[in-house]
């Protein structure tokens, strides 16, 4: 039975389009008339639109074209407006935060870091809009807003990397800089000067919540797969049903290792490690260079770093002339 | 079925050479286990270079009539027989000037005069050379340089570097910010490049940029932008040595000394030589230098570690080619933190070594350009 390991969708429905449930007074009218694509309809649903845009929705698509035009064409000019060198060395190139001579000032010179803050901010106000428009849409279809919640913890984590820790160092350089490239080795060189994130306790929570997503992930879809057979991809109806792919599912993992997830505690897990992800992530940059400067000695403290054997290297900037022609 | 074959040869010849170096590797544990402490090098890095020139001739004793007798207007070479300092003589041209000769430094109608640049350059390098082999051997060990550690047959060393032009500053045109381009120096990251004017030249920079404490502490205010030059700073030096962090550093902290290898000491002193080479030598000769020779921004092109190690952990194999070319050793070699001297390009970090560390006075880094 392949098609039930197949990546892609394999039932598609052509009916009338769906327009939705009506909304409520106040709504603005969904824009566009449905059709539908094959190809979206290999991923997901095939029909297309009605959109609901509203107001929010315009203002976070215009704060977000404007931060990536300001990202863009900064990066454009850095290699002299060549098209074929933007192209080329796209990965490399970047909208860098003001240098440290500038700390947290406000308003910095368009060259020195102004046109970074402006790309962050059209960035921040487009997302933070956008979350308020996950937050209104759900409410107006009577959802609950775990969606917007979920969303407000990757902000939490875009916002400390980018704003609330500068805040506290005092400092914009301290910002990741927009870039490919740029803000990896950024990472990189923010685990060198502050000793190792390794040794993090929320940088491994963020690590472990992660990894556990994924895990629980692939235990997740695996399962529901399993027994699409017998209808499982219909989890809400079969829940309080006996005998149906609910159950099987459930038995499945309640032989293998004892204990199951329900069909609704596996989405509470799946919801909460994604948002711990972001969660403690955000909170571990946030304590690194406000509370703790070196993380491996902090390790070294609470007895978590493990501990190798001496190599008996002398720092020889602590070394006395006296000491270095004692030990040579 | 015959559109298939190509389009996967095609896609076999470019994971090659997207992803695998061909050739045999060997791999060797340098540490504790379990520590990553390893690395894998290339066997075309190692060994002597096959071009390698023999000594002129064999070296002659250090007898009879002293150079400074003979010859006139000796400066530095004042403690050898004129024998040896015609094997020098020699051995140079061989080394730097082998197409161009003795005139490539030498008036041949008066062989004394300093007419020539290069023969004033040239003698400052002389110096240069036994202050490494004598000062320095805390970094150059027994092993030593000799010119043609550098400079390998050519008049001016193949790997050198000078300042670049940074551009307008208030200008985003063309503005790199030093950084953010492909660039052979750093290992073609996006890092800043333009390092050696700020670690390997006047007013160097600290390199180290983690605390020596867990917790913050006005002492030590070091921007994470200063980490950032840091980093690409230590990846020319893998670069230049052809070997990973590991060489040195143990990855569980980069900072501390009790876990890393004695390759890390080795490396901090050659630094500070390179310093004392770009600073003590070649930068003071800038106005000898003829505008040709000068770099774009007009400052003498310097040294930096791939000037000598050209990928190699060892410059030239480790081959210890000093040992034909004794005079080029002053008489007692002494470590130079035996050595230090008020003044001296090292005795303010040697001496304090809390400023190693100590960038108080927020913000610290001012852009150079």
């Amino acid at each position: 039975m392949p098609r039930y390991q197949n990546i892609f969708t394999q039932v598609q429905l052509r009916t009338l389009p769906e327009y939705g449930v009506p909304l409520p007074m106040g709504n603005e009218p969904r824009v566009g008339s449905p059709g539908y694509s094959y190809w979206l309809g290999k991923i997901g649903a095939a029909q297309i639109g009605p959109i609901y845009l509203g107001k929010l929705g315009m203002a976070s698509l215009i704060c977000g074209f404007l931060a990536i035009e300001i990202i863009g064409l900064n990066m454009w000019a850095s290699v002299n407006w060549d098209p074929v060198q933007f192209v080329r060395q796209l990965p490399w190139l970047a909208l860098e935060p003001p240098g440290p001579e500038w700390g947290f000032e406000l308003l910095v010179p368009l060259a020195q870091g102004g046109w970074w803050q402006m790309a962050g901010f059209f960035m921040t106000a487009s997302v933070l809009l956008w979350c308020a428009r996950t937050y209104i849409r759900a409410r107006e279809l009577g959802m609950g807003t775990h969606v917007t919640w979920a969303f407000l913890s990757a902000i939490w984590l875009m916002l400390v990397l980018g704003f609330i820790r500068p805040l506290l160092m005092g400092s914009w350089a301290e910002a990741v800089p927009f870039g490919i490239f740029p803000h990896l080795d950024w990472t990189a060189a923010f685990s060198i000067r502050y000793g190792n994130l390794f040794y993090n306790p929320f940088h491994a929570l963020s690590i472990t919540f992660l990894y556990g997503s994924t895990l629980l992930f692939a235990m997740h879809g695996a399962t529901i797969l399993a027994v699409a057979r017998y209808g499982g991809e219909r989890e809400l109806e079969q829940i309080t049903d006996r005998g149906t792919a609910s159950e099987r599912a459930a038995l499945f993992w309640r032989w293998t290792m004892g204990f199951n997830a329900s069909m609704e505690s596996i989405h509470r897990w799946a919801w909460w490690f994604a948002v711990l992800t972001t969660l403690t992530g955000g909170i571990g940059i946030l304590l690194t260079g406000t509370v703790v400067d070196n993380w491996y000695l902090w390790a070294v403290e609470h007895n978590y770093a493990p501990s190798y054997p001496d190599s008996g290297v002398l720092d020889p900037a602590l070394q006395t002339p006296t000491q270095s022609e004692a030990s040579s | 079925m015959s559109r298939l074959v190509p389009l996967l040869a095609a896609s076999a010849a470019l994971l090659v050479l997207a992803a695998c170096e061909p050739g045999g590797k060997i791999t060797q544990q340098n540490g504790y286990r379990g520590a990553g402490l390893q690395q894998v090098y290339d066997p075309d890095n190692f060994g002597v270079p096959a071009d390698l020139p023999a000594p002129p001739y064999d070296l002659p004793p250090d007898g009879g009539p002293r150079a400074t007798e003979t010859y006139q207007n000796v400066q530095v070479l004042t403690d050898m027989s004129t024998d040896r300092f015609n094997h020098l003589m020699a051995a140079i041209t061989q080394w730097v000037s082998p197409d161009q000769g003795c005139a490539y430094c030498h008036d041949p109608a008066d062989m004394a005069a300093d007419t020539v640049y290069t023969k004033v350059v040239a003698r400052r390098m002389l110096a240069m050379t036994r202050n490494i082999n004598g000062r320095w051997s805390d970094h150059v060990g027994t092993t030593g340089v000799t010119c043609y550690t550098c400079h390998r047959g050519q008049p001016v060393p193949a790997l050198v570097w000078a300042q670049t032009d940074q551009g307008d500053p208030m200008s985003v045109r063309g503005q790199r910010h030093g950084q953010n381009m492909p660039n052979a120096n750093v290992g073609y990251s996006s890092l800043p490049h333009d390092v050696f004017n700020r670690y390997l030249s006047g007013d160097p920079r600290v390199v180290r940029v983690a605390s020596n404490s867990a917790y913050p502490s006005p002492a030590h205010n070091v921007s994470l932008k200063s980490a950032e030059d840091s980093f690409g700073v230590m990846i020319h030096l893998s670069e230049a040595l052809g070997v990973n962090c590991t060489h040195c550093h143990n990855s569980q902290s980069f900072q501390s000394w009790s876990q890393s290898r004695a390759q890390r000491a080795t490396a901090w002193y050659g630094i500070r030589m390179t310093r004392d080479v770009n600073q003590g030598y070649i930068t003071p000769l800038t106005s000898v230098f003829p505008a040709s020779r000068l770099g774009p921004m007009g400052d003498p092109y310097k040294v930096n570690c791939l000037t000598c190690h050209r990928g190699q952990a060892k410059p030239l194999g480790g081959l210890q080619m000093l040992a034909d070319y004794p005079y080029l050793r002053p008489p007692a070699p002494v470590s130079v933190a035996d050595q230090l001297v008020e003044g001296d390009v090292l005795s303010e970090v040697l001496g304090q070594p809390e400023d190693l560390t100590d960038q108080s006075g927020a913000p610290t880094v001012q852009n150079q350009e």
